[in-house]
């Protein structure tokens, strides 16, 4: 029963606004200390885990490219590029920028597109050019690149699960052979396939909405 | 072979080259320095520090995090004449790179690492379009990483989040935390009650989930809970979709939750947003809906 105790941690530390590393680390103490392990042990074990998950924090290595071109006009030269497309709307762009994110994701291609490699130099001064257009005037910046991002973790999300070899997949493939449930990650990717469509469906409504009411603001 | 000790080697160098350029600028950036060269350290020599050396390096990271002196990044100096379209190209060479080179490589599995190809091949294509970017602007060897840097110095402390709640969990996992949650949320499901052990099965990996910032987190916990006792060996299950779609309803507490920073808050600096929450508001209204999906959709499929 103790142990939940490291939960309680997280949800406080978090609502009092404390650094969120600061929160993490000491719930594992906490966590740690109701199991009954002594507090090396604690640190040895994260320590341990955070060695062995150094590949999530690998994406940085994007940011030099990243950075120089937009200080040679990269973002700028992306929005000049929609301005010309006369039927481009930010929805219209991004249910196709969606598609596109679920179907390389359904393949196992997750990481060749993201916030720092596409949304930032690419599809959210994009989907404002649009809005520009559409809206004639200041086309709702915040709004809409806030929905540029969204609009990327939907695809990610709700496409990987399709492939086979995701880390998700083989977590859960993982989880159930301990409890003597042996199954195929092709059964499980099948399972993911629904609410994939559901999520295209429901997104994609969102995004239509999205354009109707900035045409709105035109009027 | 090629696989992560390559591209831990090229992560270590850049956060290297970021803490030399937090040392260049004035006024120097001491914090966002020392906290680089510790994620460098941990890339470069992590494998020799040791569990206890590498949990003393991330009670440094958080001291620095926690210590509110890491700062943002300044605005650009030194004007340059614009370039025209051509700047797509070494930025769409990166995922392209990583499309084609995942592709390639895992038909070379002497020589890489079938199971990191695409990490390896996005590896590469930064090196690729790095090269291209020093060929054909000549900016100077430093420029790159002073701009990475800057856009680095917005990201700040959020940049290993996921890794400690990645880290978080495997303390979770070794305190047994999946067992005691489960003699819980038992408790409040009516007995023989599909819908109550569905409803409370996906409501959980949510929930969890938005907690732990993580879907891989939160699964272990709920499945040992509710989705092998409850509605696989209770309600005679197809474990299957139990597991499939119970993550995915995972995947809709994510979208909620500022813990998972890596998605929703590292978005919102690189996108100078002015509300950090902006990408959990702008994604509430389809997932919560998805969320009531997955959780009826499993039931139907259950029932």
């Amino acid at each position: 029963m103790l142990v939940l105790a490291g939960i309680a941690v997280i949800a406080l530390g978090f609502l009092l606004r404390f650094n969120p590393l600061l929160v993490v680390a000491v719930s594992a103490l906490v966590t740690g200390l109701a199991a009954g392990l002594d507090p090396v042990a604690v640190l040895a074990a994260f320590g341990r885990a955070f060695n062995d998950s150094r590949y999530v924090t690998v994406i940085y290595i994007v940011l030099p490219v990243i950075g120089l071109l937009e200080r040679y006009g990269l973002q700028r030269r992306a929005r000049e590029l929609i301005a010309r497309l006369k039927r481009a709307t930010t929805g219209r762009l991004l249910i196709g920028y969606m598609l596109f994110r679920q179907l390389t994701a359904a393949v196992g291609l997750n990481s060749i597109a993201g916030p720092a490699q596409t949304v930032r130099p690419l599809i959210a001064p994009m989907a404002q050019a649009a809005a520009e257009l559409q809206t004639g005037g200041d086309g709702e910046s915040e709004r809409v690149k806030a929905m540029a991002a969204a609009t990327d973790n939907v695809g990610l999300f709700f496409g990987e699960d399709i492939f086979i070899a995701i880390g998700s997949i083989l977590l859960m493939k993982g989880v159930l052979e301990n409890y003597g449930i042996d199954i195929e990650p092709f059964h499980l990717s099948l399972w993911a396939i629904p609410t994939a469509i559901a999520a295209a469906i429901v997104h994609g409504t969102r995004l239509l909405l999205l354009d109707r009411s900035l045409k709105r603001k035109r009027a | 072979m090629i696989g992560l000790n390559f591209v831990y080697t090229v992560a270590g160098l850049a956060f290297a080259a970021f803490a030399l350029s937090a040392l260049a600028v004035r006024p120097r950036k001491w914090a966002n320095a020392a906290f680089y060269l510790l994620i460098a350290t941990s890339f470069l020599a992590g494998d020799l520090l040791g569990d206890v050396g590498n949990g003393v390096l991330v009670l440094a990271l958080v001291a620095l995090a926690a210590s509110g002196r890491m700062r943002g990044g300044e605005a650009r100096e030194g004007a340059v004449r614009p370039r025209g379209s051509r700047l797509f190209l070494p930025a769409l060479l990166i995922p392209v790179a990583a499309l084609v080179g995942t592709l390639v490589f895992k038909q070379l599995p002497a020589w890489f690492d079938p199971r990191e190809t695409t990490l390896v091949a996005l590896t590469a294509g930064v090196l690729l379009a790095l090269a291209v970017c020093y060929a054909w602007l000549r900016p100077g060897t430093a420029m790159p990483f002073h701009d990475g840097r800057r856009l680095m110095d917005d990201v700040s402390w959020a940049a290993i989040l996921p890794q400690m709640l990645a880290s978080l969990g495997a303390v979770f996992a070794l305190s047994g935390m999946g067992d005691v949650v489960g003699d819980l949320v038992t408790q409040v499901i009516p007995s023989g009650s599909l819908a109550g052990a569905v409803i409370v099965y996906g409501l959980g990996m949510a929930a969890f989930t938005i907690i732990m910032g993580n879907a891989f987190a939160a699964f272990p916990v709920m499945a040992t809970a509710i989705g092998i006792p409850l509605l696989v060996n209770g309600f005679g299950g197809d474990p299957a979709p139990v597991a499939a779609v119970g993550m995915l309803a995972g995947f809709c507490g994510t979208l909620l939750t500022p813990m998972a920073a890596n998605f929703n808050l590292v978005p919102a600096a690189l996108l100078d947003l002015k509300d950090r929450g902006g990408v959990i508001k702008a994604q509430a209204a389809t997932a919560l809906p998805l969320l009531a999906f997955n959780i009826v959709f499993l039931y139907l499929v259950l029932r």
